[in-house]
């Protein structure tokens, strides 16, 4: 869903100071980001120790664990020939040394404090640990493999979804701010709360119409299967098999995107000094791009990077709808198969890309933003 | 809040929205009236045993008047049932022995034919169980023989799983062979009056035969059925006051809690506004939906915890900074001014004087909010988390998925619950649009 940007007021809120001091810019510039950095590297570590926390809470995991290394143990035990034969005393002897050594292997002895403290120094540093029972294509079990795997078809997905959304609703917007009151914008106003569905949700309607019904569109994948060998083939059926996803994320997020923008832009092209711009007699698009855009840009950029931050967390049921191959499909199977491992470490990396991303948005933001530079405040959002 | 009222009247689509939201309302109490919740788990829960003669993935039975080809709905028959109005000639054959007779009519003036057919006989005796023939008379006066059974004191006869039947009409399944015009291809089927004779031979004086007969329909219901031949109306039913206790909770639950932390920390400043701002951060880079996933993954999937785990992994949430932006403003005015200097304490100028200011601003996020956590619920369930034991619309939606309704062409299936979610879903977001406008003069202009 696409965020109402702030009123300008907020924005306008705190005077600004006009270079009452402006010792070095570039030096605020470094010591605001570094500022920002160490922040949010420590949001991080408190953020996935949370997640540690939750994971583990009354050590359910560690019970999840230890079953199944009692359950391999057994099994693999019981297939051996020669084992088979030993009286069952014995064998059972046997199971639980091995029991107790891969217990210790795994940590499990310690007491969870410590291992928690392990736990975030792993989750830190990516070691992701083996998944239980999913595996990357290449056969691999390293959850951190898998996940690298599944993230490009889930960025591809989402940043051409997310992208056209966001300049669509824009442009769509700046268009109807000039030509308010007409029937397109009554249309759009008219339609807005349907934004308040999911992409899914016009998925699933997508699917029937375009897929069950008319038999167009792929019912889901990424590509053909066999893919195709030639690379504009592959391309031409990539695309075919992303449009309805990404007409699913447009369908949801357009009309509330365009009224909310729409109506930011009403809102400033009606402050004085664009009423002033225009009795002087700017052209309109001067006065769009000058009086209008330009101050609203912290703002755009402000919705921009939110659009990016809800790009990742986004995608989890289209994706699982539309049988997409990245991340959200991934977390659907890992909860189909409980799969413990997998789901904690894409807590893990829900919460890197997260912070990147809040990250690089301050950081445009202190570029953006005049405030920042001249240094009265930080920036509100 | 009259005036309130008035000015929503201005709006055609806030007033067509609190229409979807009584209609949502009134349903909800009717329901939850007449199918307690604990009767509505038990059905839903309880498997075959409850849904009787339901046939599987039956479509509903409004799809018939949509299309010329009609569908047949479910028939029982039961020849216990004094309105049934079937007649049993006794007569004694032999020594300990008699024969009941009996007739079971009906019309068939569908266009296609029934998913099943069954005979579901039920015998009183001491020892010797009775010996049942049964025949079935087309329309056209031709007589297939059904079966000979030795009837056990109940007896479930499907027709399609009798060997020498389906031999008998050479391999053909026997809803269909039964049915249908004999030789056509496609098959097609013989409208009009069929019979089912029922000749039993009993070897007691007390003996007894009583015969059900069950058409299971393509049609059933007005919601049709799902793969496992409940009813799906139940699961629309008892979906909305879920939906709405839950949307309607959670954002109570996100948006006060929010801007009560907002308040309090514009109000106390310093140390605690900081650490609220710290908190917040954290917050930030917390993924919603991985975590919720993850609890109902690990611990439970019961729909009120995920409501508490909604409500405290929102707290914190972004909307923060926006409630404190206004609070900054509202803090600096004359008339907290005033009351500090009546003496007024920390908390009294939180509750009676921040918080009040900005519950018009609150009241159309909170509306708004409700149907994105309606959407959330669902969508949890479409991921298999879904509540275990309540019926929900994203359930039947996440069923109706996993059984690959779309590709199989159960549209209803999929169809029904969407729309419900949609009818929600517009009705809070209209009022909230319109709330918005009434409480933010600035938006009215443009």
């Amino acid at each position: 869903m696409t965020d109402i940007p702030f009123s300008p007021e907020e924005e306008m809120e705190k005077p600004v100071e006009t270079a009452k001091k402006r010792p070095n810019a570039f030096l605020r510039l470094l010591r605001y980001t570094v500022g920002k950095f160490i922040t949010l590297f420590l949001a991080v570590l408190i953020g996935m120790y949370l997640t540690i926390l939750i994971a583990n809470m009354g050590g359910y995991v560690d019970e999840i664990m230890k079953a199944q290394i009692r359950d391999r143990v057994g099994i693999s035990i019981s297939m051996d020939p020669e084992l088979r034969r030993l009286p069952a005393a014995e064998r059972q002897q046997m199971i639980n040394e091995i029991v107790e050594v891969e217990e210790r292997r795994m940590g499990l002895d310690q007491p969870f404090i410590r291992r928690s403290f392990r736990f975030l120094y792993d989750a830190m540093t990516l070691d992701l640990g083996r998944a239980q029972n999913l595996t990357s294509d290449s056969g691999s079990a390293y959850v951190r493999l898998i996940i690298l795997e599944r993230l490009p078809p889930t960025l591809l997905l989402m940043t051409t979804a997310s992208f056209s959304l966001f300049f669509i609703s824009l442009f769509i917007a700046l268009f109807l701010s000039r030509h308010y009151g007409s029937f397109l914008d009554k249309v759009v106003i008219a339609l807005s709360p349907t934004s308040s569905a999911p992409p899914w949700f016009y998925g699933i309607f997508l699917l029937l119409i375009f897929a069950a019904v008319l038999g167009w569109l792929p019912f889901g994948g990424m590509v053909a299967a066999p893919p195709p060998d030639d690379p504009i083939a592959y391309a031409l059926s990539l695309g075919q098999h992303m449009i309805l996803p990404v007409t699913a994320w447009l369908l949801s997020g357009i009309f509330a995107g365009v009224f909310g923008w729409r109506t930011f832009f009403l809102i400033f092209s009606m402050e004085d000094y664009v009423e002033l711009a225009r009795a002087k007699g700017l052209p309109a698009r001067e006065i769009e791009r000058r009086y209008i855009l330009r101050p609203t840009l912290p703002n755009i950029i402000t919705s921009f990077a939110l659009m990016l931050i809800g790009l990742w967390q986004g995608a989890i049921i289209t994706e699982t709808v539309f049988r997409w191959p990245g991340l959200g499909t991934m977390i659907y199977s890992a909860v189909q198969q409980f799969d413990t491992a997998v789901i904690v470490g894409t807590n893990v990396i829900y919460a890197y890309l997260l912070a990147v991303t809040v990250f690089l948005l301050d950081f445009i933001y202190a570029l953006v933003d005049p405030r920042v530079r001249v240094g009265s405040g930080g920036p509100k959002a | 809040m009259k005036k309130i009222f008035t000015n929503l009247k201005q709006y055609p689509s806030a007033i067509i929205g609190l229409i979807l939201i009584l209609f949502l309302i009134v349903l909800s109490i009717y329901v939850v009236i007449t199918i307690p919740y604990s009767e509505a788990i038990r059905i839903w829960r309880s498997g075959e045993d409850a849904v009787g003669n339901a046939p599987r993935n039956a479509r509903p039975i409004y799809v018939n008047w949509f299309t010329a080809r009609k569908l047949p709905e479910t028939m029982v028959i039961d020849s216990a049932d004094p309105k049934a109005g079937i007649e049993k000639t006794i007569t004694e054959v032999a020594t300990d022995m008699w024969d009941i007779q009996m007739v079971i009519e009906f019309d068939y003036p569908y266009d296609d034919f029934p998913q099943e057919l069954q005979v579901i006989l039920s015998t009183t005796y001491q020892e010797k169980s009775p010996f049942v023939t049964l025949t079935w008379y087309m329309p056209d006066g031709e007589r297939i023989k059904i079966d000979d059974i030795s009837a056990r004191r109940q007896e479930t006869v499907r027709l399609d799983q009798i060997d020498r039947l389906a031999r008998r009409l050479d391999g053909v399944p026997a809803s269909i062979g039964l049915l249908m015009i004999p030789g056509s291809d496609p098959y097609e089927v013989q409208q009009g009056t069929y019979e089912l004779h029922i000749d039993s031979i009993v070897f007691e004086e007390n003996s007894d035969v009583d015969a059900q007969f069950v058409s299971m329909g393509q049609v059933h219901g007005v919601a049709g059925t799902d793969h496992r031949r409940r009813d799906l109306s139940l699961a629309l039913l008892w979906g909305a006051p879920i939906a709405l206790a839950f949307g309607f909770s959670a954002a109570l639950g996100t948006t006060f809690t929010t801007m009560f932390i907002a308040a309090v920390g514009v109000w106390f400043g310093g140390v605690t506004d900081e650490i609220i701002q710290r908190i917040t951060e954290i917050y930030m880079v917390l993924p919603f939906l991985p975590i919720l996933i993850m609890v109902g993954v690990f611990y439970s999937r019961s729909i009120w915890t995920l409501l508490l785990v909604v409500i405290l992994i929102s707290i914190f949430g972004a909307a923060i900074k926006n409630y404190r932006a206004i609070f900054l403003q509202i803090k600096e005015s004359a008339y907290i001014e005033a009351a500090r200097s009546y003496g007024a304490g920390n908390w009294r100028i939180i509750s009676r004087y921040l918080v009040p200011r900005i519950i018009p601003i609150l009241i159309p996020s909170l509306v708004s909010a409700i149907p994105s956590y309606v959407f959330l619920e669902a969508s949890l369930a479409l991921l298999g988390l879904g509540d275990p034991v309540l019926p929900t619309w994203g359930k039947v939606i996440n069923d109706a998925q996993a059984n690959g309704a779309l590709y199989n062409g159960y549209y209803y299936w999929v169809l029904q619950p969407a729309a419900l979610l949609m009818v929600t879903g517009l009705g809070f977001a209209m009022i909230g649009f319109a709330l918005d406008r009434i409480f933010n003069p600035k938006l009215r202009e443009v």
